[in-house]
């Protein structure tokens, strides 16, 4: 960081311009944990497209299997309380930052890494068994519009998990410099938003899926 | 494996069969465009230029260069669509009973599809966002954007969507299914080709762009305004951006969802929009004009802003009805959500749901028309000076209503019926276009360009300009209006009536007048550079302008502001000329800024790599291009070393270079 030469002279008028600058960035000041906040709100828009899509491909069977055949649902509500758990130990991770703990904050982010990589991993097998019963995203509108909602959002759980590993490494480099608070707070923010998600998936993919 | 499926791993379905060598009109344009490329670079390497260009533009992340970068992607590509266009006109105005004219079908096809796709992503949006890029943050008193590394890579994501599409020209070929790549001429099936693919790819990746560009401007005037402007008190433009760019952030998520599940359906063999296995093409239509409709006012709301600047400053008055100018532009961003399905009333939705479509589009004129009032009383009992930015505002407006009024007449649906996919529906959208978003963006550039370059654009040939392009719209447009008012149908490569000829004659010299007005403003360009000498800016304020970057030299420091200013008044910068405000020449304290870096432009080249080698099946080289993006993008986070300072005797040189210029003018 430079240092601040002040020059002798002050500026002769004041009432239209900022003599004194405060340039040095606040955490909660800087814009971007709103500019993030947008960004999430316009990859809600996206997960509103594929629910809208699932919505008016959601008996568009082909002559296909139906929702009733194929959903193994004490599976996936594994697989829900397993994301919201990991949603809660992130909210230590976050604590723990609060308190100016690193290596708490690693660990904590570790286990909600791990808990990421479960939910992913159980999403994969669940997928294997459909396909390998002929379930393929292929079969029928209805498959091609849950195979895609679910694993966009399956994605960006897989992108969240490769964040959580270089929020590790950087913090492992720098520690809790303000740059790093910052992207904590936005993979928080990512984090929830995909708990969000998922419990809309859960709802209207899942449970709807096995009344019709 | 034999020699066949090896060059099938190494190429993908790239063969010597995929160069046009045998299209005569393609391998000249290919000349040209060659022979033109190795003059530049061959001018940019005899006189040592890579090293300048490479550190002070290409990865540069001030928001003025950005901002000039966009406008000139964005004039250059005009060039390409109007090419494409006079193609168009040529073959109308002679393709007539035996007469097959020049372009065959194929070929044609792609014509019209590449006109519509450059003009509204690669001229219009380019235009736009670079104007807003460059004056926004001036406007409101800023040093920058909220996070400028986005903003040069939204630049440079924009570029490699533009060089895929031009790259779809040479090598393989273009969509045929329209603007919007409709389906189902877009399926796999019916289009086995590169040319969806060449769409989808290039439209994603600047698309990507543009919603990081957008969230970008919207949290710079959220966050970034200088003490003193509350909301109400901001230059109706940033308004008019901030609606815009709220817009786009609501709508190219969908565009780019709808995109998606098309590349899934032709590269994964999903059932979205096929015609069987449950498939509904028609949802593909709803999903890319939940897009469409709101786009066209994302690109004419801050136009709108161009407008209500150029028209205060010229006319020496203060913007009549700035608060109801704010909520006309609000109600329009709501609206303009909500009126989509006008563009396929024939879908067979029942008579309801056209009922809600059609009052919710007429219902867009109502702010629509009150924004035209406030122009006219804004202009009423001022001294106008019709210079010719303002005579840009005069043709917008008596150009414009009439497009509006087409434009209702169409919100019916009962005429809608008749005139659906009709000549007059194209008619009324270039006449909204043209006589709304394109003339603004002239106004736009000849008023903003002595504050980006330090002298004004040659008058006379602007003048020259202005003209070709006024009359030449109605000379080309209003034939159209009539063959279409008539029955004739768009997208029509040769016709069978004889007596339609003379229509598309009168319409083929009418897109002549235009060249003569593309030329015109070309040559503004050029003979203002010849005589910045005598058309040179010295005040920072060669208008009599009221917004604070006419506050600041010409061209504005990198900070833009040695000091952030504080505002009191609407038109701050009338306010202190009012109050007799002096700059202050002393006291400089070192300014914080963000440094320039190259990422932007490594990542949207491995984008652009991506992207061609997906739509050629070349796998490989996709996977090498997916993980090299992926690397540098974390590797790019690594790097905590963002910003420096300009120290104060810095400031304090560039500041006495520029002082005397400003206190001579003032």
């Amino acid at each position: 960081m430079a240092t601040i030469v002040e020059s002798d002279t002050a500026p002769q008028d004041s009432t239209f311009y900022l003599v004194e600058q405060d340039d040095h960035d606040h955490a909660d000041a800087s814009p971007t944990a709103l500019g993030f906040w947008i960004y999430l709100m316009s990859d809600a828009l996206i997960f509103a497209a594929l629910f809208a899509t699932f919505g008016v491909l959601s008996t568009s069977y082909a002559g296909g299997p139906v929702p009733r055949e194929l959903f193994d649902l004490p599976l996936v509500a594994l697989n829900t309380a397993i994301l919201l758990v990991s949603s809660i130990t992130y909210g230590f991770a976050m604590l723990a930052m609060e308190e100016g703990a690193v290596r708490r904050t690693q660990a904590w982010l570790l286990v909600t890494g791990l808990l990421g990589a479960s939910f992913v991993g159980v999403e994969l097998y669940e997928f294997s068994e459909l396909i390998a019963e002929g379930a393929t995203p292929q079969r029928s509108g209805f498959l091609s519009g849950f195979f895609t909602l679910v694993g966009t959002h399956g994605l960006h759980v897989t992108v969240g998990i490769i964040w959580i590993l270089v929020m590790v490494v950087q913090l492992g480099q720098r520690g809790l410099v303000l740059e790093n608070k910052r992207r904590l707070l936005c993979l928080s923010m990512f984090w929830h938003f995909l708990d969000v998600v998922w419990i809309g998936v859960f709802t209207f993919v899942y449970l709807l899926g096995m009344l019709r | 494996m034999n020699e066949q499926s090896i060059e099938n791993v190494i190429f993908g379905r790239l063969s010597w069969a995929s160069f046009p060598v045998h299209e005569p009109i393609l391998l000249g344009t290919f000349v040209v465009v060659v022979l033109l490329g190795a003059g530049i670079v061959g001018a940019v390497t005899r006189y040592a230029l890579w090293g300048w260009l490479w550190r002070e533009w290409f990865t540069s992340v001030d928001h003025k260069k950005i901002g000039i970068m966009y406008v000139i992607l964005g004039i250059i590509m005009l060039l390409r669509g109007f090419a494409d266009a006079l193609m168009m006109r040529a073959q109308q105005a002679i393709a007539f009973g035996d007469n097959e004219g020049y372009l065959n079908a194929h070929h044609y096809d792609q014509v019209f599809t590449a006109h519509g796709t450059i003009m509204i992503f690669f001229v219009a949006i380019p235009l736009v966002v670079g104007i807003i890029n460059f004056v926004m943050p001036l406007q409101i008193g800023a040093r920058d954007v909220a996070f400028p590394f986005l903003n040069n890579l939204s630049l440079w994501l924009t570029v490699a969507g533009a060089l895929l599409v031009m790259v779809s020209l040479f090598v393989g070929e273009f969509s045929t299914a329209g603007w919007l790549n409709y389906v189902p001429v877009a399926n796999l099936q019916n289009s086995p080709g590169t040319g969806p693919d060449y769409y989808l790819w290039a439209l994603q990746i600047a698309g990507v762009g543009t919603t990081l560009s957008a969230i970008n401007m919207v949290t710079t005037i959220i966050k970034m305004r200088a003490p003193g402007m509350t909301m109400m008190k901001m230059p109706v433009f940033c308004w008019t951006a901030l609606c815009s760019n709220v817009l786009a952030i609501a709508i190219f998520p969908i565009l780019t969802g709808a995109f998606a599940l098309l590349m899934l359906d032709r590269y994964v063999g999903t059932n979205f929009f096929t015609n069987d296995l449950g498939g509904n093409p028609m949802m593909y239509w709803n999903l890319v004009w939940i897009w469409g409709h709101p786009e066209v006012y994302v690109l004419i709301l801050p136009v709108f802003g161009i407008y209500s600047e150029i028209t205060s400053t010229f006319s020496g008055k203060r913007l009549f009805g700035y608060s109801s100018m704010v909520y006309a532009t609000v109600v329009i961003t709501i609206l303009s959500y909500l009126v989509w399905l006008h563009h396929f009333f024939t879908m067979g939705s029942g008579a309801s749901v056209n009922s809600f479509f059609g009052i919710a589009t007429m219902v867009i004129s109502i702010p629509t028309g009150a924004k035209i009032f406030n122009w006219l009383f804004t202009m009423y009992r001022g001294s106008i000076r019709f210079d010719l930015p303002m005579m840009w505002v005069v043709a917008f407006m008596l150009t414009f209503v009439v497009g509006g009024m087409t434009g209702v007449l169409l919100a019916v649906p009962p005429a809608d019926f008749v005139l659906h996919n009709s000549l007059f529906l194209v008619a009324h959208f270039h006449n909204v276009i043209i006589g709304g978003v394109v003339f603004g963006l002239f106004a736009g550039i000849v008023y903003w360009f002595p504050k980006a370059f330090g002298f004004k654009l040659d008058p006379w040939w602007g003048k020259v300009g202005f003209w070709g392009w006024v009359i030449g719209y109605w000379v080309a447009w209003t034939p159209i209006y009539v063959v279409g008012l008539m029955g004739t149908t768009r997208r029509v490569r040769q016709f069978d009536d004889p007596s339609l000829q003379i229509w598309f004659v009168i319409a083929a010299i009418g897109a002549l007048i235009i060249l003569v007005g593309i030329l015109g403003f070309v040559m503004s360009i050029v003979m203002g550079i010849v005589k910045r000498k005598a058309l040179r800016d010295v005040t920072g304020d060669p208008w009599d302008g009221r917004t604070l970057e006419w506050s600041t030299s010409s061209p504005p420091p990198p900070y833009n502001f040695a000091f952030t200013p504080v505002v009191h008044d609407l038109d701050a910068w009338y306010d202190m000329k009012q109050r007799g405000h002096l700059r202050p020449e002393g006291g400089y304290r070192p300014v914080h800024m963000p440094r320039n870096t190259g990422m932007g432009v490594i990542l949207s080249a491995l984008a652009m790599v991506l992207g061609f080698a997906m739509v050629w099946y070349i796998w490989w080289l996709a996977a090498l291009a997916f993980v090299a993006l992926v690397a540098c993008a974390i590797g790019h986070t690594f790097n905590y070393n963002r910003d420096y300072f300009v120290a104060a005797a810095e400031v304090e040189r560039i500041e006495r270079e520029r002082g005397p210029l400003l206190a001579a003018g003032a």
